[in-house]
């Protein structure tokens, strides 16, 4: 049995807005196994929201989504439906919100939104799920984890919010967890807290897990594979070793510059940014979306879409002319050497 | 929240004070209450007479505390058109008033949070037009017109519905829509914006993320959200009402407190007038105290803190 728990293939979503049709996710393809991290990075806007609630099928109602494949765990999601779609999600996937503050009912206590995860997808006693909740709790890091199934979001920190969605992703034991931006609404001191539980529990779980980040020292450390995505494509995808060891993107470069690194970056040295800004979306684009940032950019790069690279190494897709070309130059003096 | 019932206990207390002194002063509404009380062509003599008899010669604070004092006790005056004890009078009319509130209420309710959910479920749908239709009409129909057509057509037309009196439940139906119709516009909109913002926020996609069914999301997490505002809304609203009975008791012959205001103002009984505006703000009051413990019921985050 393969060890695919999700594979998306050529998935494109498009928003119709009044000044025309914006092209937020354009054929963007990617797996994850089971025990496998994939991490989605980019900048704001890139599309990287929009690509996860798509599996989830939790897109806004004027989205278009659209996708020559579309599996999980070898199941067609276009053939399941609607209604089953609801068995799937928080069952066999489910997804952290970037909003701890504001993604929990205020309403109800934390004990009736953990256990009603639960008991949705599978026939257990009220008690049955109330003991899976405090396990998880006590899981995820929360102390005196019975006490707090009475207590409201209200008398929660943002962290202890965020732990709260992560024990009710887990209710049901997933596949797949999809967190997006889990952490970008906390402190400094609790992201780091919160994304090594995630790793950890991904391990201990062996699900798969897609963590969507801007923090690419993030990505470094528990990333299994990396997907680079810009103004609605993936650019880039490989391993986290050869994405930081030898990234082919320009763009991939110039994230890269943006982050320090221990011991190599000097106190004080100036951090890159990219200069420039990323191109509307509305309407149609040509040639290749990076090209008015680049500072590799030739003629070649704006007349015609750029395709997908995959000779680099296996596994392994690059969206960039020069890319391509440099690779099929080493590639020729090898067979010349 | 004790401490949130009590903060808001006090507040009705010093509303209700406010509310009798406003209602004490009806009594120098029309200048020296003795030259009024004492008739056309009274001498100066029986004036004078009727003053000492009323105590309005002594200091206005004073006679404010005896009014108060002689009110908390039940005794709200006497009425010199009617021979009668006021109190008496008020608390024997004020069920049906209450009773046709009520009807009007629910009546209001029962049409509007259904539209207005429906309305915010699909937003521009026929429904959603359909709901602004209703909360159009209602605004702009005045409330006594609307009553005089319900009579014609259901009343006199078809026949289907008595048109005065309150011999039966049937009587109240018409009286009950036409004084409900008129708050549905509020309550419809407020549960129509309620709805949409609650069911565009992260909770709510944390609900549907869970694969819930989409019953319980729209009812479990959404419209029990919503519904708080509109328990506040309809306390407002019912002390609307309580003011529009005046025209609908007048016109559907219903003995209840409205139709008595109309009486007593016809027939210049201040005492009367008095006590019903002292007893419908202080109904008023207790109600709008009621839907704040209701909403600190309803909302954790005013419940416990
Ligand atoms: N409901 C919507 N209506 C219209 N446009 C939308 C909607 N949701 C997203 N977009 C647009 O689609 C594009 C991609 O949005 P998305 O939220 O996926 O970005 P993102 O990569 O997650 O960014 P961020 O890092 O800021 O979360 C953006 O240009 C955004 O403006
Ligand atoms: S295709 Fe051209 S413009 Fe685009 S990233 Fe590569 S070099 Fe730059
Ligand atoms: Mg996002």
């Amino acid at each position: 049995m393969s060890n695919k728990i999700l594979e998306v293939q050529d998935l494109t979503i498009d928003i119709p807005t009044p000044s025309g049709t914006l092209h937020a996710v354009q054929k963007v393809s990617i797996h994850v196994d089971r025990g496998e991290t994939l991490c989605i990075v980019g900048e704001s806007g890139c599309g990287k929201s929009l690509t996860s609630l798509a599996i989830m099928d939790l897109l806004p109602k004027k989205a278009m989504r659209t996708a020559t494949r579309l599996e999980l765990a070898g199941e067609s999601v276009f053939e399941i439906g609607e209604r089953r779609m609801s068995d799937i999600r928080g069952n066999r996937m489910s997804m952290i919100f970037q909003e701890p503050m504001t993604s929990l009912n205020p309403a109800y206590t934390i004990g009736d939104q953990l256990t009603e995860a639960l008991r949705r997808h599978r026939k257990v006693s009220r008690s049955e799920a109330r003991d899976r909740a405090v396990f998880l709790l006590e899981k995820v890091g929360i102390t005196a984890a019975a006490s707090r199934l009475g207590q409201y979001p209200h008398q929660l920190s943002g962290g202890l919010r965020q732990r709260v969605m992560i024990a009710m992703a887990l209710m049901c034991g997933p596949d797949l967890i999809i967190a997006d931006e889990p952490t970008t609404a906390l402190d400094v001191t609790i992201q780091a807290q919160i994304l090594h539980l995630l790793a950890e529990l991904q391990r201990e779980f062996n699900m798969g897990l897609i963590l969507i980040t801007h923090d690419l020292g993030v990505v470094a450390r528990i990333a299994d594979r990396v997907a680079v995505m810009y103004a609605g494509q993936i650019v880039e995808t490989g391993s986290a070793a050869q994405i930081f060891s030898a990234p082919a993107h320009p763009y991939t470069r110039g994230l890269l510059a943006c982050i320090p690194i221990p011991g190599k970056t000097e106190r004080g040295a100036h951090l890159g940014a990219i200069p420039g800004i990323v191109p509307s979306l509305v309407g149609k684009m040509s040639g290749c979306h990076f090209a008015s940032r680049c500072p590799e950019v030739q003629q070649n790069c704006t007349s015609a879409p750029i395709p997908q690279f995959e000779a680099l190494d296996p596994g392994r897709s690059v969206r960039c002319l020069q890319a391509e070309n440099a690779a099929m130059r080493s590639a020729g003096q090898e067979g010349v050497a | 929240m004790i401490q949130f019932a009590l903060k808001r206990l006090g507040v009705a207390v010093l509303v209700a004070l406010t509310v009798s002194i406003l209602s004490f002063s009806m009594i120098y509404l029309s200048g020296d209450p003795a030259i009024a009380l004492a008739g056309e062509g009274a001498s100066e003599e029986d004036i004078e007479n009727v003053r000492r008899v009323y105590g309005f010669e002594r200091p206005i604070i004073v006679q404010y505390g005896d009014w108060l004092l002689r009110a908390l006790q039940g005794n709200l005056g006497h009425s010199n058109y009617l021979k009668a004890d006021v109190a008496s009078v008020v608390f024997e009319r004020l069920p049906t008033t209450m009773i046709l509130g009520a009807s009007a209420l629910i009546f209001a309710l029962v049409l509007s949070i259904p539209l207005g959910v429906l309305a915010a479920i699909r937003p521009n749908s026929m429904i959603d037009r359909f709901a602004l239709t209703v909360a159009m009409i209602g605004q702009a129909m005045p409330s006594f017109w609307f009553a005089l057509t319900l009579i014609l057509w259901f009343g006199i037309n078809w026949r289907l519905l008595p048109i005065s009196g309150t011999a039966s439940w049937q009587n109240f139906v018409m009286p009950s829509i036409a004084l409900g119709y008129y708050v549905t516009p509020a309550v419809m909109r407020l549960t129509r914006a309620g709805m949409l913002e609650v069911l565009s926020s992260d909770y709510i996609r944390t609900a549907r993320a869970k694969g819930l069914r989409p019953m319980t999301v729209l009812f479990k997490h959404a419209l029990r959200n919503a519904i708080i505002p509109v328990v506040s809304l309809s306390a407002v609203q019912f002390g609307f009402m309580l003011g529009g009975s005046i025209v609908i008791e007048t016109i559907f012959a219903i003995n209840g407190l409205g139709f008595l205001v109309w009486e007593s103002i016809l027939r210049a009984d201040l005492p009367m007038m008095q006590a019903i505006v002292l007893v419908l703000s202080i109904i008023y009051i207790l109600l709008t105290f009621l839907a704040d413990l209701l909403n600190g019921f309803l909302d954790p985050r005013i419940r416990v803190s």
